[in-house]
């Protein structure tokens, strides 16, 4: 009977392809948005993330994430290194600052101070030029983004000067970094550099990143650190999750991507509802018929979950190679840049369509189970 | 009579023996009785016909007699089985096995060829598609549509569409076939080809055939003829009373 249900689905081509662009649709929606929801928090980490060395985080109590935070004195950096268990401590300075362009524009960057003997603090890669050439003079090293937000496509970022706090800077070198999520310009120097290019207040030191020795924990040596200097260190994982927490905390995001993956929902719930009761309803007689000729309800439900099982698989396929081609098709963008699909994802919008059939299957089975066979006599 | 009716068909074994069936119909605060109190028997090898006005009840009869509509009371017996004792599945089971339906408005599956729609009983008792088709094919060729068996029944007309329905009321061999209004939208040389069709593969010793009509063109076609208003029997013979 199952290559029958099979056979009256796809033999009605309307009523089919209109079932398959429901799903599709819904699956796209709920897929795509989700998955851009998540890379877009995740840059919420993008500052963790982009210092790979750094085992634990150590930084002034009040901070809360790597663009939230609040000077240390500089006397911190000692204090952590004479903890037991941390194997190196650095100095990282992260502060806002004003660019004067060659052109006389004003942008506004984030300065990253990191350790001049060690360039500890640096994203892993770069796209142009060798980390050390950060021992040159006046030499910043600038973001991938930021060479997309700066310059033009026609314009060289290497060997371009700006200004900074009237103080002479030239990009020497492009970082492989992950956006922020203000997607602000982000310039890399050594730290000693930094603290020139930064405007003066007492305390300078934001962070101090520090690495754990063998046998230890980060944890432990995290929760050592802190009993010891009564400032706040955290894993690389814990604080990458406070930046996340606090763009999910602070801002409307959840919101307004939880109403659109509701609407996406709502709207497979809408067309598939509608496109299967049709199909239901136009074949009514012919269940009424199958019934009385000796077809169980249980068969019947069968039918139908074979229907819906047809439609759910090709459907939540075409919507996720559509998210994987969106994705894909972005991924030259800079603004999307490093975004991937989470596994949990696809299987929350598999759970999603497979709710939306369950719903609209019930729907269309109700008025099936509940037709007396005898009817089709009337 | 029908002269074609074969005589030697007729072993006037009741195929069907209902008794005392009364059905309610309720609607609201209003209940209506449609039948009161039948007592019929149908015979295997006959053409029975149930005939009456619309709304004398004949279709709830026969829907009663096929185990498609429970009575509100009354004992219904279909080859000896008391089909209303029945489980939900058992009775889905026993129609399967013992009857064949042909609609009046046929309810072929649009989207499924000539000979699987032919097939549907056999695949629904659990035959596999390829055999099941074979064997429809093979009385739908009894039938002289044979050639039409790959067609989608859209591609069909009324005629065939009917054969199809015939075919597959009869392909998994059931012992009774119910067949109602069979002739209501053909005219008269077209309806009584369809029922002489009718007898030939739908009438034999074993098997009982009921048809219900309100076509007094083919009332000569009959075996046996029963007449109900306002849900009585008022008559049942080999010939319309005069009066009616």
């Amino acid at each position: 009977m199952l290559w029958i249900a099979i056979r009256m689905l796809t033999g009605d081509a309307q009523k089919f392809y209109g079932l398959l662009f429901g799903i599709a649709f819904s699956t796209l929606l709920i897929t795509q948005q989700l998955t851009i929801f998540v890379n877009l928090v995740e840059r919420g980490a993008s500052g963790v993330y982009n210092a790979p060395e750094a085992e634990i985080w150590v930084m002034d109590p009040v901070s809360r994430t790597t663009e939230v935070n609040y000077a240390m004195p500089s006397t911190a950096l000692d204090e952590v290194r004479s903890v037991e268990g941390v194997e190196w401590a650095v100095p990282h300075l992260r502060a806002p600052a004003s660019v004067r362009t060659s052109t006389g524009d004003l942008e506004g960057v984030q300065i990253i101070g990191v350790d001049d003997a060690t360039l500890i603090g640096l994203p892993e890669r770069l796209v142009i030029g060798d980390k050390r050439i950060l021992y040159q003079p006046d030499t910043v090293l600038i973001d991938d983004f930021g060479v997309f937000n700066l310059f033009g496509p026609e314009e060289e970022p290497i060997g371009a000067r700006l200004e900074l706090n009237d103080q002479r800077a030239v990009i020497r070198g492009v970082t492989d970094s992950i956006p922020t999520f203000t997607s602000q310009v982000t310039l890399y120097t050594t730290y000693s550099r930094a603290l020139n290019y930064v405007p003066g207040t007492r305390n300078r030191l934001t962070f101090v990143l520090a690495g754990v020795g063998e046998g230890e924990t980060a944890q432990a040596v995290a929760a050592r650190i802190e009993r010891q200097t009564g400032l706040k260190a955290v894993t690389r994982p814990q604080f990458a999750q406070s930046g996340i927490d606090f763009i999910i905390e602070n801002t409307g995001i959840p919101l307004n991507f939880g109403i659109t993956v509701a609407l996406g929902f709502i709207v497979g719930v809408a067309i598939v509802g509608l496109t299967f009761s049709l199909f239901i309803r136009d074949n009514i007689r012919q269940f009424g018929a199958l019934k009385a000729i000796g077809v169980t309800n249980a068969k019947i439900v069968r039918m139908v979950a074979a229907q819906a099982a047809m439609v759910g698989s090709i459907g939540y396929a075409l919507g996720v190679v559509g998210t994987v081609a969106f994705i894909w098709a972005f991924s030259g963008n800079p603004t999307f840049k490093g975004f991937y699909i989470p596994w949990q994802i696809p299987l929350l919008s598999l759970a999603a369509v497979v709710l939306i059939l369950a719903l609209t299957g019930w729907l269309g089975l109700r008025s099936v189970l509940s037709t007396e066979p005898a009817a089709v006599f009337r | 009579m029908s002269a074609s009716a074969p005589a030697a068909a007729r072993t006037h074994e009741a195929a069907i023996s209902a008794r005392g069936i009364v059905r309610d119909f309720e609607a609201g605060q209003t209940t209506t009785r449609v039948l009161h109190g039948i007592d019929a028997d149908i015979r295997s090898g006959e053409m029975t016909y149930v005939v009456g006005e619309s709304g004398s009840g004949k279709t709830t009869l026969i829907s009663i007699m096929c185990g498609i509509l429970w009575p509100t009371e009354g004992e219904v017996r279909v080859f000896g089985t008391d089909i209303y004792a029945l489980s939900d599945t058992e009775l889905v089971n026993f129609r399967l096995k013992n009857i064949g339906f042909i609609f009046q408005q046929y309810n072929l599956i649009p989207s499924i060829d000539v000979a699987a729609n032919a097939a549907v009983p056999l695949i629904a008792g659990g035959m596999g598609v390829s055999e099941a088709r074979e064997r429809a094919k093979a009385l739908l060729d009894k039938l002289n549509i044979a050639d039409q068996a790959d067609k989608l029944p859209s591609q069909l007309s009324g005629g065939q569409q009917q054969r199809v329905a015939i075919a597959r009321a009869l392909v998994h061999e059931p012992r009774l076939v119910v067949c109602d209004e069979p002739t209501a939208a053909l005219d008269a040389r077209s309806g009584r080809r369809v029922m002489d069709l009718l007898r030939e593969v739908a009438v034999a010793e074993d098997r009982a055939c009921i048809i219900v009509t309100h076509d007094n063109r083919i009332f000569d076609l009959a075996d046996r003829i029963l007449v109900l208003e306002d849900g009585r029997v008022i008559h049942d013979g080999a010939d319309m009373p005069e009066d009616q």
